[in-house]
């Protein structure tokens, strides 16, 4: 094994570590807004989901969702774990930018880079509605 | 039904297919669609939506594993999500365009074409001479573990597999699939990179490239909360309790039986999307 390779070996086992805190972490809050939402609506009867209406802004923008968060709606927390979960991936990315440019491999730091201009593409979509 | 016996359902069922999924490594994600729709009467978008959630979930939380048996190529990996990530935001994008019966037609031929290629055999691996000169520019090579040492390869045909993973890319943002079958297909066939190193690397690929579309998925109001959480739950639980079985158990046969379902489905989705049933 090459120093390069070394270097990518501890990179993957920090990113692999990384992935999964991320994971268990959006899980938790998952776990805990389902909890809430099957407390309150559990008997209720099932919304339509033969049809398809779409998200309110509530349930679709980061700005709704947080507000829906402070108000403890059960189905905003989930939404969060829905957020942090697709943040995770997106970490992993920035945390490969950072470990290319500590190993001064310049031709994957940019390489990087574009991925996570696409990623940041797609999700300030969300952000911004 | 109440929405929690609906909530119940939808975690067990989607439980048994992460478990499923992991245990035969075709994935859970690719018959989670076809059973919220055909067995819940729930809309493709929203079940497309709650997928993809699911995808992200398993394959971050199976890379740590993943990355401890030291397959994973990170370079292949972020040099080849370059191409996915953009096919996903193309494969989102056409998601609103087209008719949800064309979509199920798509799903149906995907379902097909994945069971096929989880048959097919893998290929002798290349010579170090054989492979272009765009695996050294790009240092895509590297070297995996054997019982005799270290062995290193290279990567083949980088142009044809770029082009193919970004197909995978928009069928998994169109889909909400991982479609790890056309990732691997792209590594393993095209690309001609050893089947353990494809398999990890796609696995690790699979969580960034749902990221890219799930962002419009939320903002477009495709993903229920109440639909995405025991589809996620229920996968994530299922395809980690899979990931610990999987040393012991023998799926030779069980791969053989989700094959046939998956077979049985995509069949299912393609009638329902001519006669327009979904």
């Amino acid at each position: 094994m090459n120093e390069h390779e070394q270097g990518d070996r501890r990179m993957e086992l920090i990113i692999g570590i990384l992935l999964r805190l991320g994971v268990m972490l959006a899980g938790s809050v998952v776990l805990f807004g389902a909890v809430v939402y099957l407390i309150r609506n559990g008997a209720a009867a099932l919304p339509d989901y033969k049809s398809f209406h779409g998200e309110s802004a509530q349930l679709s923008t980061v700005e709704g969702i947080l507000s829906g968060v402070w108000q403890f709606r059960g189905r905003a927390i989930i939404q969060l774990g829905v957020l942090l979960l697709i943040a995770t991936p997106v970490a992993r990315v920035v945390f490969a930018v950072v470990a290319f440019a500590l190993e001064k491999d310049k031709l994957y730091v940019c390489l990087t880079l574009i991925v996570l201009a696409i990623l940041m593409f797609s999700l300030l979509s969300s952000v911004l509605g | 039904m109440t929405i929690l016996v609906f909530t119940v359902l939808v975690a067990v069922s989607s439980f048994v297919a992460g478990l499923v999924g992991a245990l035969t490594g075709l994935g859970g994600g690719v018959v989670l669609v076809p059973l919220l729709t055909i067995a819940f009467g729930v809309d493709i978008r929203y079940a497309i939506g709650a997928s993809l959630i699911s995808v992200i979930a398993t394959s971050s939380g199976a890379a740590s594993a993943y990355v401890r048996e030291g397959y994973s190529n990170v370079r292949i990996g972020m040099f080849l999500e370059i191409a996915t990530t953009i096919g996903a935001i193309a494969g989102a994008l056409i998601a609103t365009m087209v008719s949800t019966r064309v979509i199920a037609i798509i799903f149906g031929v995907v379902l097909l074409v994945s069971a096929y290629l989880s048959s097919s055999k893998q290929r002798e691996q290349p010579t170090v001479e054989e492979c272009g000169s765009l695996s050294q520019k790009l240092r895509l090579g590297g070297s995996y573990p054997t019982p005799n040492g270290p062995k290193s390869y290279c990567v083949c045909n980088v142009p044809a597999g770029f082009s193919l993973m970004f197909t995978a890319g928009t069928l998994s943002g169109l889909l909400g699939i991982g479609s790890g079958a056309v990732k691997v297909l792209a590594m393993d066939q095209a690309m001609r990179i050893p089947f353990k190193v494809s398999t990890t690397t796609s696995n690790f690929m699979i969580g960034v490239t749902a990221a890219a579309s799930a962002g419009l998925y939320l903002s477009r109001g495709y993903i229920d909360p109440g639909l995405a959480m025991p589809v996620m739950l229920g996968v994530l639980g299922g395809s980690l309790l899979g990931a610990k079985l999987l040393v012991k158990a023998k799926t030779k046969s069980l791969r053989l039986v989700f094959s046939l379902v998956i077979v049985a489905l995509g069949i299912e989705m393609i009638i329902n999307g001519i006669r327009g049933a979904l």
